[in-house]
């Protein structure tokens, strides 16, 4: 992941939906505009969902990138309305 | 004069239990009412009803307890505040929709529009027997297409531009049919596994899937005495007035063949499903 200047990391592998896309959320209002957050996220539906409501809140998607133990990490750097 | 309780019924009337009193079914379309209708059904029910309404399983409303002397006074009510009553037996029902495109963040169709097109276009036209349409604006299917006679579900003709791309991959994760197979400089649709439910469109993050609406329909479903799922039985429908050719054709194989008293899905049994796909194939290429 060298190509990603990661600010802050957070995992939602450790809650269900909706509490996956709050947890994400509150980790990026903690963030400054064009800081990079890296979300470690579980297969099926929060991979399925979490990208598209973290766009529709009007961040920006990076990578979405696959690690070895089947969980992911979404890459995406805050943009401040 | 003896009462016509079959036109009663068929101008919204269901006779109760109880003599003389009705359960009045009044117009929704796509589950949606002004806050004045609301607040002239509130009167009515009030002052005619019993304080009460019942919400009906497509959408509609009934004003139960309504005393067969009040119809007329009850009619004149409702319409001053823009309510008209219902139908019931054999003809088009109210059709029924989910909120659609318009609200919803999944909604690839306004479903709304459609339902009100499809009820200014069928609404309460006579047919051997009852006939429902359900528009629903996505494969989420909230509204449940498959239940109806003919159900309309909203869906998306997907296309990728490369040179939009950032090959982040989160279109292959949120497909849920597996269609989509991203490479290092490719992205392939398996078109069989695709079924049109635009979720690369949603959550592409730069735009490189673009989605154009259209239409998926399903023909000959029931959920009553007899349970059946619509079927579908032509491609993504890209216009309204392809959808409209179509849903013609379908009613109109519907009142040509079906025997009274003869659900759309038995007709179709009966005849065959070649000949209403020959219909509406015909319909659909214009």
């Amino acid at each position: 992941m060298a190509e990603f200047n990661i600010t802050d990391t957070v995992d939602i592998t450790d809650v269900v939906c909706p509490v996956t896309f709050v947890k994400a959320k509150v980790a990026l209002e903690e963030l400054d505009d064009g800081d990079i957050l890296s979300i470690r996220m579980n297969d099926g539906e929060p991979v399925q969902n979490v990208p598209r409501s973290i766009k529709e809140e009007g961040h920006q998607i990076l990578k979405l990138i696959h690690n070895a133990d089947g969980t992911y990490n979404l890459i995406v750097r805050k943009v401040e309305e | 004069m003896a009462t016509d309780y079959a036109a009663l019924k068929a101008g919204g009337f269901m006779r109760q239990k109880q003599k003389n009193t009705f359960s009045l079914r009044l117009k929704v379309i796509g589950g949606t009412l002004t806050t004045e209708q609301l607040r002239t059904i509130q009167a009515v029910a009030d002052r005619f009803g019993q304080g009460y309404v019942h919400l009906t399983s497509r959408q509609g409303v009934e004003i139960p307890f309504i005393k067969l002397e009040d119809i007329e006074t009850v009619k004149a009510e409702l319409a001053k505040g823009g309510v008209s009553p219902g139908v019931c037996g054999p003809r088009v029902r109210t059709v029924t929709a989910c909120q659609g495109g318009k609200c919803c963040p999944s909604g690839c169709i306004d479903a709304y529009e459609i339902a009100e097109t499809l009820d200014k276009r069928y609404f309460g036209r006579q047919l051997p027997h009852k006939f429902k349409f359900g528009v629903t604006g996505c494969q989420n299917n909230c509204l449940k297409a498959e239940e109806n006679d003919v159900g309309v579900k909203g869906g998306m003709i997907i296309d990728w531009e490369k040179d939009s791309c950032i090959f982040c991959g989160v279109c292959e994760k949120a497909c849920r049919s597996g269609a989509i197979t991203i490479t290092e400089d490719n992205i392939t649709v398996d078109a069989a596994q695709c079924n049109n439910c635009g979720r690369c469109v949603t959550a592409c993050p730069t735009g490189a899937w673009h989605g154009e609406s259209g239409y998926i329909l399903s023909f000959g479903g029931t959920f009553g005495n007899s349970i059946q799922k619509g079927s579908e039985l032509l491609p993504i429908i890209k216009d309204t007035d392809t959808l409209l050719r179509v849903t013609d054709a379908a009613i109109n194989f519907f009142d040509e063949h079906a025997k009274p008293g003869e659900r759309f899905a038995k007709t179709i049994e009966r005849t065959g499903w070649d000949a209403l796909k020959e219909k509406v194939g015909e319909a659909y290429n214009g």
